[in-house]
């Protein structure tokens, strides 16, 4: 059994959207309403839901971009050869936990700086974290280039992100994240931008980089059929919950929430003879799940490591 | 059987201060009555350039060197402003790419439609143009409460389906939808595609749709052209073109989707970029990427299409492997 390199406990990020204590009342939007999961070494899950589920939200909230409002997130620290909680950390512990924890987005032509060569930008992050002497940092970028696939590495060193195409760009915003050699990549969307010829690529990269390095993902994305392609295990969300999380495979042919069900039924398919059928959640359905547990408050297993959540979820007929 | 648009080897340039880009090169295709049409490719192959070109909305350094446009038995090429200003909305109509986000921020939705009707039909009066907004939005599955709200109060997926309201709303014959679905998240974009789909069967309008997405064309069209750095290089049945992809390009385009049906596959990927399309272009542009590439191949032929089935056609180089 592999170790776990992160594990959430109800993780809780709630927003406020009062409008003011004259108009009375408080109100929250509960982007992430008490989700748990974890994700073992070299391992891969995918968070899969609708725009506005609470995908990139509990990203933030992982990242400590964005303050959690409950629960607890715990990364295992190899000084101590112990899980640890992201609360308890002292400032140097966090620097550590930002080494180990990196993030790759969506959008490769947003996420640098124009001004930057592509040296600067993958180096950015060893000087922050002071990290080895000015050849050795060299070195290292030269290194990361060659295994992000952008040989050979000096005809990149000086260019700008506007003379890379969009795959390219994908590739430095990678190289970027594991200069650090973390030991967690969140990926928000990574090839959502990239045409179809050339998703393969990256996802075939990330992939392998995977294996070499031992680098486990939280692979964020609303395609369940790239979910299928990257990841060891999907979670599925909706509203702020996980509605149900398996391997993947097991999760795409025999899924148990009216969700899933719908959300695998949305999916076009390469296939003009395939018959694909909408699945239409009825009251029924969520009344059966509904009823398959009376305990609430965790995700109910049905067997072979295949979770589902019994919670009356609104908005979903 | 009766093509609502035919178009004939045409060829389109941008001029730019580097020297001109061959964005469109002899593309041809026709699109029968009541029936829809597909083209897909990736970014900057120049699905968009033949969207704009169909309705004359091209850039203003963008020139047809040659070639024709047959709507309704018009070249459209030829029309001056005014016959121009019927055929489109009346004869056809664009959902753009994006156009969710086109809207006026200040100006009710269902005002911005009308003042469209008002433009195409100045002799109606209020009462027929509200009539009109209404039976457009139960068209689209949208609550007639939208008329009076402004965009920000509408979501992504009702802003995209008061656009396909807004390119119903003077009953056009053919709807060209660029993308209409690629901001959307999978949901809402299966609805979309329903709603399309419902609205041209109701209709009996003809659709060219534009989609990098060839999951999404298998799904919504009869018959599809496969584009690649400005020319088609298969085209045909959609079914036939899945069933027996010809050419290298479709294969790759093929092998590269991801599935969520039947058993997890290996995808390939297709190295290399497309080349730039700027100054001369003789022979097979796929060449360089092109993975079954063989010492037979003359990348120096002149590329047009072959019937290789009935009403298939691929670039000669695919035909005769």
């Amino acid at each position: 059994m592999k170790r776990n390199v992160i594990e959430i406990e109800n993780l809780k990020t709630y927003f406020d959207v009062s409008k003011g204590f004259l108009r009375g009342g408080k109100d929250v939007v509960k982007a992430v309403d008490d989700i748990s999961f974890e994700i073992a070494q070299g391992k891969s899950l995918g968070l899969v839901g609708q725009s506005g589920c609470g995908k990139t939200t509990t990203a933030r909230s992982i990242t400590m971009l964005e303050e959690k409002t409950d629960g607890n997130i715990k990364f295992f620290d190899q000084s101590q050869n112990k899980m640890t909680s992201i609360d308890d950390l002292s400032e140097d512990q966090i620097k550590n936990f930002r080494r180990n924890v990196q993030m790759i987005f969506q959008d490769p032509y947003e996420a640098m700086n124009p001004r930057w060569t592509i040296k600067d930008t993958i180096l950015e992050p060893l000087i922050i974290h002071n990290i080895g002497t000015d050849k050795e940092q060299e070195e290292a970028v030269i290194e990361i280039l060659k295994t992000v696939g952008l040989t050979p590495p000096e005809n990149y060193l000086s260019r700008y992100p506007h003379e890379l195409s969009g795959g390219q760009r994908q590739r430095v915003a990678i190289a970027r994240a594991l200069i650090m050699k973390p030991k967690f990549v969140i990926c928000d969307e990574p090839t959502s931008m990239l045409d179809v010829s050339i998703r393969i690529s990256i996802m075939d990269l990330m992939v392998s980089l995977a294996k070499d390095l031992n680098v486990s993902y939280l692979y964020i994305t609303h395609d369940l059929a790239v979910a299928r392609y990257m990841c060891d295990r999907i979670a599925v969300m909706y509203n702020g919950k996980i509605v149900e999380l398996a391997e993947t495979e097991e999760l795409l042919k025999n899924p148990i929430h009216p969700y899933t069900k719908r959300l695998i039924s949305s999916i076009p398919v390469p296939d003009p003879t395939y018959e694909r059928k909408v699945y239409e959640i009825t009251k029924q359905d969520l009344e059966e799940i509904e009823n398959l547990s009376n305990n609430k408050d965790d995700l109910y297993e049905i067997g072979n490591k295949h979770f589902v959540s019994t919670h009356k979820i609104k908005g979903l007929l | 059987m009766k093509n609502i648009l035919e178009v004939k080897n045409l060829n389109m340039e941008y001029r730019t201060l580097e020297g001109n880009v061959k964005a469109i090169q002899d593309v041809s295709f026709s699109i029968p009555l009541n029936s829809s049409f597909g083209l897909v490719g990736e970014s900057g192959c120049g699905k968009t350039s033949v969207a704009m070109s169909l309705l004359q909305l091209q850039a203003d350094n963008a020139e047809i060197i040659s070639g024709n446009i047959i709507y309704d038995g018009k070249d459209i090429v030829s029309l001056n402003e005014e016959e121009l200003r019927k055929v489109r909305w009346f004869g056809i109509s664009i959902v753009f790419q994006g156009a969710m986000n086109a809207w006026n921020p200040v100006i009710k939705i269902g005002e911005q439609i009308r003042e469209a009707i008002r433009e195409h039909y100045p002799n109606n009066t209020k009462k027929d143009n509200t009539d009109t907004i209404q039976d457009l939005f139960k068209l689209v599955g949208l609550d007639s409460s939208n008329i009076d709200r402004y965009p920000h109060e509408l979501s992504g997926g009702m802003k995209q389906r008061a656009v396909i309201a807004l390119a119903l709303s003077c009953k056009p014959k053919l709807i060209i939808a660029d993308e209409p679905t690629t901001a959307l998240d999978v949901v809402i974009q299966d609805q979309i595609l329903k709603e399309i789909r419902k609205i041209q069967n109701d209709l009996g309008l003809s659709l060219l749709y534009i989609s990098h997405d060839i999951a999404v064309i298998a799904e919504m069209t009869d018959y599809m052209g496969v584009m690649y750095a400005g020319r088609i290089v298969e085209k045909g049945p959609t079914k036939e073109i899945f069933a027996n992809p010809r050419h290298s390009y479709t294969k790759a385009l093929l092998e590269s989707t991801p599935s969520i049906v039947g058993d997890k596959v290996k995808l390939n990927s297709l190295d290399g970029e497309p080349p730039s399309l700027m100054g001369k272009i003789d022979g097979c542009s796929f060449a360089p990427r092109c993975p079954n590439r063989n010492t037979t191949c003359n990348p120096e032929e002149k590329m047009e299409l072959i019937e290789v089935s009935p009403e298939h056609f691929v670039d000669i180089c695919s035909a005769n492997r």
